[in-house]
């Protein structure tokens, strides 16, 4: 209640931020500033555009659907039947040499890995190799945590569960004779998946920290056994795993299965000739109208081929031209008599 | 403490309550129950002085805050997702994490309530602890304690300079007069002094008799109240013997009194009800577009639980990506997506956003930091800022549509100044005075004609010419009939340092009053009471003399009178002395005072002439008043019923010019009344005696002249009145006054116009009333059909008065009157109550539904200030209850323009613009998530990290909005002051309309699309996956929803830039760091060195680029197209202010 005996204590502070007088810039979008610029980001957006379009045409793309859902494809007798490794066969031509590095997909399309509960059903840690999960999956992995009798499933979940089992070869016909094409399956998942977001437990001989559980009910053979001909490709750290368990964004897509091994005469790439794909086929798909497919793409730096990223930057940096041609117009016609 | 049955406890609590609301109220002593336990104390139903104005206490502060935060609905909405959250069925991943905002956003709120909180109680421990003196009878002396120990009954010491700690009966003081003087300023403001007296029955040491008192109430200016004494004698005690808790002693060096009221049950802790609460219109506006969302949320949901529902049902077979249950059995299609529809509201809640509340908060916090630092507003004078009392109606203030002004005070700067006299029918002009306009009110220039006169009368022989002659008759009554304090100007209110030396010594001032009256104390007392009465000290020159007045016109008196050589020298209740220009003084005895009051409008004095030993009556007041009163002409003079035909002739034009008039009149009394103490003592029907003892004292009196005093406009009144009403502001005064002024302050501020059509609504009956609406409002209808006339408007006002408006405000007549008031261009209300003024803001409020502003400066606004959308409070001259009540308080009318046009402005287009923006934010963001429903099934997956999530709202998009509210300047504020037109921008629907609004969430529904759609069609087919799906989209979202910012900033500072480039590269730290941080921490998200891994793609930032260019474009294009043809017109300053740029810059916003 003691007054301040100052002359002028309540002053407020006259200082450029408290009386709202901070230097301001306006943005001034005349004329001079906005057409021209309309003009350089269009003429820009033209270039990228161009660039993004020669890139995705320059690169090759072959498709082969096998669910066999027509009594005339190759693997329609597999697609009916519920017999495991159920084998078929599909061959395809090349005229001209498929540029290297060539990858080898496989397809699926109306499969929903995006499925939220689908999702969620992992352990996260079990994959980290923490031992702890091997006995007791989280609930999160639920139904597919404990098997009926009442052993844990490792590892857990849907998405193990419901892991892509068909297994392919590829051979080409040289002149009569049929020579296997390597495929290289290393590194085809993300290097920060094999190498800190899943681990083997420590434990040696891998098999013994599996004791005690069970392989997922759909699994042919448990998780270490995933790689007969590569003891380190084995467990959760099994490059086809991984792949899998990546989840995919869209209910149409494709994962990486091999690379084609670029060496002796495929080092180019696939050259020109008569190929057969030599299918091991698993998976089900048709019930639920989905369907299979093998793809062979190389890529560039923009990945894989893709047209409307190119398309859609010539469409908007011609719409930002002609949109500078019309303004131009525009204010040639109505200028401001008072802008002389 | 000895126990005591629960019923005793119980019957105990009922009679202390029956003592409290019991309408009389009888106290005693506590001296003879000293040392007793509680429960024989007489006043022990009486609260202590010790005062609580905390709203919690430390044990419940949390539920006690939980319990006040859930009255907004929003918050039990936010919380009743959370539960959600929780529920299994719903499938929330992770719901402790839908609790963390919800947390943030309570306890930001509680922390706060938790230090406004701390500091009431340091505030009110403070106050507790204040020392303070009570006699103890066990002592025989006053012992020093604390406030809060005060009780009702006690006798308190208080001394010079401090503050009163409780409602005092005043029984004694130091002062050999037994007056206490205080000054209110805590109170009401008011910085003159006040005088107490202290009834001289009372003898402190022995009381023994019982106050009876009224219940505790509000009114600061009332009490009433009687003590008993033993022998059944009643003593009256009013308000002028009751020191105030809160005031602070002036001029006397003690005083003792009798607690009457303590603690919470004072006056002033009454009077202090807190903080207002108002709502904006853009808050209500808010609620109905927060309803919107929500009915847009559950549609979103509605469509997710169908597509849900659909997808399920066109299923074949149990697919392998669908898990089922833990019991194994999928549930039926439509019970899944029953349950999907929650699912659905956790992933899209955030469209009712959330920080939204929490936002506006801050940015009225801020803008009213800037209203009140602003130093155009800051008033040198009275070192004085603007005050903002109410805290969240900042943006009313640029939505204004009516001005409701008061006129004295408010218009004008109420400070009285005596501009021309007239005696016994001699008008004396005083030019010099009117031409000087920068003196001050205390320096009159005399007239020289009257001065001349005055100096021959006076100089002749003494004694006789001064008891006969009108001048001095006329001059004597300006310096003695009023009720003015004098003090000196130099030793004014010195604030001395505490002196707590009273011990024993002290005790021996503690006696009746009429003992110490021969001593001359004045010497000796450190703090002396008013100046000494007796002239004969030499240092008493009449120039250090100062005179503190209950209105400015009294002083104007005494000082005009002072100029004219009768110095009012001191004033004590029982005498006054003054001055005569010869040199000689004379004290008067006073034997009674009626003041002022608004139904006699008049006051009186009552003296007793020192040399003549006549009782005289000086009287004044308004000329009604006094001239229907007159009887007896002066004697000595012919032409006896001239002078009050030829002074009211005076008066009329005196009320011309404008001047305040006041009557001066006299009346010789040859015996004094006895029966006035008597009317003092009863409580009961007090006013009603005082009144009537008035009644029989005047009557027959003697007209002596006239004054005329000036009310002077404030400055720059005329220049506001122009602005707001170019700002197509609506301006109406309403007043006290009489037409006349009213007219005439209306001309002189520029209100009326000499080409106005100005309608004087006066009359007496209701049919008439009738018929001139009925009237007038034909001509305006004829006038507006007229094809002639369509382009002008006819320039009409409407001057009306009390009575008149009284009928126009009934039922009947209330849609006509209305009808009338819309045409008009200015509304002048003469002669009002302060209830009529605020029924007509209300009725306008009301009909019109219009914005109303009300300002005013006196207790008589208050109930204007309260009735309107915005009240301010003028703080100048007549205390300060108006301010008290408003919600702004400012010094002055001017600073009213730039406080609407540049401030109202502003605040209502920043909070407005913010608001839609946070809405479209939410809206883009969200919808992000809903297009990726149609690809997932409906399953409610969201491709960006929960924790992004979160962080993308609170951290890296929240902060933009909020200075984009805070600074963001549309138009500068010289733009805006010179062309007040802009303001019209904020009125009625302004720039918070229904169609910006929705333009707003189309375009977000438009962005969104772009934004997800541009990486779908990239990404198409490929082996993407779903976390590196989002990342693109949520940097791409980062992108358009900042560069939407820009777009809608239309001036960059500093921290324009800081911030905005802070946002982004705070995603891009946090972002990185968490992706580079959490390896398994928040399944089954994966967020894992996903945008290091995007970051070395070429792809990503060409897909940002994209995205943020397609969604950004449209509204690129609209608001450039706006802003180039807007801005050629905005850089013109040649025709700032001209009406047809204007309405060429209005055309392409239209």
């Amino acid at each position: 209640m003691v007054k301040q005996e100052s002359e002028s204590a309540n002053r407020p502070d006259n200082t450029a931020f408290t009386q709202q007088r901070l230097p301001a810039w306006q943005p001034i979008l005349s004329a001079g500033i906005v057409i021209p610029g309309f003009v350089l980001i269009g003429l820009a957006f033209i270039g990228i555009g161009v660039a993004l379009l020669v890139t995705s045409r320059s690169i090759q793309v072959l498709e082969l659907d096998y669910t066999g859902d027509s009594n005339g494809s190759p693997c329609s007798s597999c697609s009916q039947s519920d017999i495991a490794n159920c084998k078929c066969s599909l061959n395809f031509t090349l005229t001209t040499l498929f540029q290297g590095p060539v990858f080898f997909y496989y397809g699926l399309s109306n499969y929903f890995q995006n499925y939220r509960r689908y999702g969620a059903s992992k352990d996260d840690n079990q994959l980290y190799g923490d031992l702890s999960s091997f006995t007791s999956p989280s609930s999160s992995c639920s139904p597919y945590n404990y098997d009926s009798s009442k052993k844990p499933i490792v590892p857990c979940g849907s998405i193990a569960n419901s892991m892509f089992n068909d297994t392919f070869t590829l051979t080409r016909t040289v002149s009569g004779t049929t020579n296997n094409v390597t495929l290289d399956g290393k590194g085809i998942a993300w290097w920060t998946d094999y190498n800190i977001k899943y681990r083997n437990p420590s434990v040696t001989p891998l098999k013994n920290a599996f004791n005690g559980t069970v392989k997922p009910i759909n699994w042919a053979k448990p998780a270490y056994e995933l790689d007969a001909s590569d003891r380190s490709n084995n467990g959760f750290v099994n490059q086809d795993f991984l792949v899998w368990m990546r989840r995919a964004a869209l209910p149409n897509f494709r994962k990486l299965y091999r690379r084609i091994d670029a060496s002796g005469d495929y080092q180019k790439g696939l050259p020109a000739g008569n190929y057969t794909i030599d299918i091991t086929y698993n998976y089900p798909v048709r019930a639920f109208n989905g369907a299979k497919k093998i793809v062979f793409s190389n890529v560039s730096w923009m990945g894989g081929s893709n047209e409307f990223l190119g398309i859609a930057y010539l469409v908007i940096g011609s719409l930002c031209v002609v949109m500078s041609v019309v303004m131009l117009i525009v204010y040639a016609k109505f200028k401001f008599p008072d802008e002389e | 403490m000895t126990w005591r049955s629960p019923l005793a406890l119980v019957r105990d609590a009922l009679r202390g309550q029956r003592a409290r609301e019991n309408e009389l109220r009888s106290l005693e002593s506590n001296l003879p129950y000293e040392g007793l336990e509680k429960g024989k104390q007489p006043n022990r139903y009486f609260p202590s002085n010790a005062i609580k104005t905390t709203k919690y206490s430390l044990l419940f502060f949390i539920p006690m805050n939980l319990y006040e935060q859930f009255h907004r609905l929003a918050n039990l909405y936010f919380v009743g997702l959370v539960i959600l959250n929780f529920i299994p069925e719903v499938n929330a991943f992770q719901p402790e994490i839908a609790l963390i905002p919800i947390c943030v956003i309570l306890s930001l709120t509680a922390m706060k309530d938790a230090w406004e909180d701390f500091r009431r109680y340091q505030s009110d421990r403070k106050l507790n602890n204040m020392p303070c003196f009570i006699y103890s009878r066990k002592e025989k002396q006053f012992v020093e304690r604390h406030w809060k120990d005060v009780r009702v009954g006690d006798f308190v010491k208080v001394v010079c300079n401090e503050i009163i700690p409780a409602d005092l009966l005043l029984l004694y003081t130091s002062d050999p007069n037994g007056v206490c003087h205080i000054e209110t300023a805590n109170l009401d403001g008011e910085t003159n002094l006040k005088q107490r007296t202290a009834h001289p029955e009372f003898e402190p040491e022995s009381f023994n008799g019982i106050l009876v008192c009224e219940k505790p109430n509000n009114n600061l200016n009332h009490f009433k109240g009687y003590v008993e004494k033993p022998d059944k004698q009643k003593v009256g005690a009013g308000i002028e013997s009751l020191l105030l808790r809160g005031c602070t002693v002036r001029n006397t060096d003690h005083a003792v009194g009798f607690v009457v009221y303590a603690g919470r049950e004072t006056k002033s802790m009454l009077n202090n009800s807190g903080p207002r609460y108002k709502r904006s219109k853009l808050e209500r506006r808010l609620n109905i577009d927060v309803l919107f969302c929500v009915i847009l949320l559950f549609t979103m949901c509605l469509i997710g639980a169908l597509g849900h529902y659909l997808w399920l049902n066109a299923m074949p077979v149990v697919p392998p990506y669908l898990v089922p249950p833990t019991s194994g059995q999928l549930d039926r299609p439509s019970l899944t997506s029953f349950y999907m529809f929650f699912t659905m509201i956790i992933l899209l809640q955030i469209l009712i956003p959330i920080s939204l509340y929490v936002s506006i908060e801050l940015v009225k916090i801020g803008q009213i930091f800037f209203i009140t630092n602003d130093i155009d507003l800051y008033d040198e004078e009275t070192d004085s800022r603007i005050q903002c009392k109410a805290l969240n109606i900042t943006e009313d203030l640029g939505q204004i549509e009516y001005i409701f002004s008061d006129k004295t005070g408010t218009l004008t700067e109420n400070k009285m100044v005596f501009r021309r006299c007239s005696i016994m029918g001699t008008e004396y002009p005083h030019k010099e005075n009117a031409i000087n306009l920068l003196i001050k009110e205390t320096e009159v220039v005399p007239d020289g004609k009257l001065f001349q006169k005055i100096s021959r009368t006076s100089s002749g022989s003494l004694s006789h010419s001064q008891k006969t002659d009108a001048y001095l008759d006329f001059f004597l009554a300006l310096a003695i009939c009023n009720t003015v304090v004098v003090s000196m100007a130099t030793t004014k209110r010195r604030r001395v340092s505490r002196h707590r030396t009273f011990t024993e010594d002290s005790e021996e001032n503690f006696q009746p009053s009429g003992q110490t009256e021969g001593v001359d104390t004045t010497g000796l007392q450190p703090c002396s009471p008013h100046p000494p009465s007796l002239s004969d000290e030499p240092a008493l020159t009449s120039d250090n003399l100062r005179y503190e007045a209950e209105s400015p016109d009294e002083a104007a008196l005494v000082y005009a009178a002072k100029a004219y050589g009768f110095t009012l020298l001191s004033r004590t209740p029982d005498s006054v002395s003054v001055r005569l220009p010869s040199g000689e003084v004379l004290d008067f005895e006073v034997l009674d005072t009626l003041t002022f009051d608004s139904n006699r409008k008049r006051m009186s004095v009552l003296v007793r002439h020192p040399i003549t030993k006549e009782y005289v009556l000086y009287t004044k007041g308004a000329d009604f008043a006094i001239m229907e009163l007159l009887g007896t002409p002066y004697p000595g003079n012919g032409n006896k019923k001239n002078i009050a035909t030829v002074t009211q002739r005076h008066l009329d034009c005196y009320a011309k010019e404008g001047l305040r008039t006041l009557c001066i009149a006299k009346k010789v009394q040859n015996h004094t009344l006895s029966y006035l103490p008597n009317a003092m003592a009863a409580i009961e029907n007090r006013e009603r005696l005082v009144m009537d003892t008035a009644v029989q004292l005047e009557k027959n009196l003697t007209l002596l002249g006239a004054t005329g005093i000036e009310d002077r406009l404030q400055e720059n009144v005329p220049d506001t009145i122009q602005a707001l009403r170019e700002a197509g502001i609506k301006v109406w005064v309403l007043t006290g006054d009489k037409p006349e002024t009213a007219v005439n302050i209306g001309y002189a501020c520029g209100l009326l116009e000499d080409e106005d059509l100005v309608i004087n609504m006066g009359c007496k009956d209701k049919i008439t009333c009738t018929n001139i609406l009925d009237c007038t409002l034909e001509e305006v209808r004829r006038y507006n059909a007229d094809p002639r006339n369509v382009d002008t408007t006819q320039n009409m006002s409407l001057v009306i008065d009390g009575l008149t408006l009284d009928k126009a405000l009934s039922p009947d007549l209330l849609d006509r009157f209305v009808a009338l008031v819309k045409h008009c261009r200015a509304v002048l209300c003469c002669r009002v109550t302060p209830l009529q003024k605020s029924r007509v803001v209300k009725v306008i409020r009301e009909k019109l539904k219009v914005m109303t502003l009300a300002v005013g400066d006196g207790a008589n606004d208050v109930n204007m200030i309260q009735a309107a959308d915005i009240g301010i409070g003028i703080s100048g001259q007549e205390g300060m209850q108006a301010v008290m009540a408003s919600d702004f308080a400012i010094s002055h009318f001017k600073h009213l323009k730039k406080l609407l046009l540049v401030h109202g402005h502003w605040c209502y287009t920043r909070l407005a613009n913010m608001i839609i923006y946070f809405f479209y934010k939410n809206v883009a963001y969200v919808n992000l998530l809903f297009w990726y429903q149609f690809f997932c099934g409906f399953s409610a997956t969201a491709m960006i990290d929960y924790w992004l999530m979160i962080f993308f709202n609170l951290f890296f998009t929240s902060v933009p909005p909020i200075m984009f509210g805070l600074m963001d300047k549309d138009i500068s504020a010289e733009m805006l002051l010179g062309v007040p037109e802009l303001y019209k921008t904020g009125q009625g629907e302004g720039d918070y309309r229904f169609t910006t609004f929705w333009v707003s969430i189309l375009d977000a529904f438009y962005q969104s699309l772009v934004c997800f759609f541009v990486p779908y069609f990239v990404y198409q087919d490929s082996d993407i996956d779903m976390f590196t799906f989002g990342t693109p989209m949520n940097t791409s979202a980062l992108f358009i929803i900042l560069m939407h910012l820009s777009i809608e900033i239309k001036s960059w500072t500093v921290v324009h830039w800081i911030i905005m480039l802070g946002s982004v590269a705070l995603y891009f730290i946090v972002t990185l760091a968490y992706s580079a941080v959490c390896v398994t921490c928040n399944p089954p998200s994966n967020p894992y060195w996903i945008l290091q891994s995007q970051m070395e793609d070429p792809m990503f930032y060409l897909i940002c680029i994209l995205s943020t260019v397609v969604a950004l474009l449209p509204r690129y294009r609209v608001c450039h197209s706006l802003s180039s043809v807007g801005l050629k017109i905005f850089n013109c300053p040649e025709f700032w202010g001209s009406r047809q740029c204007y309405f060429s810059l209005m055309l392409p916003f239209s």
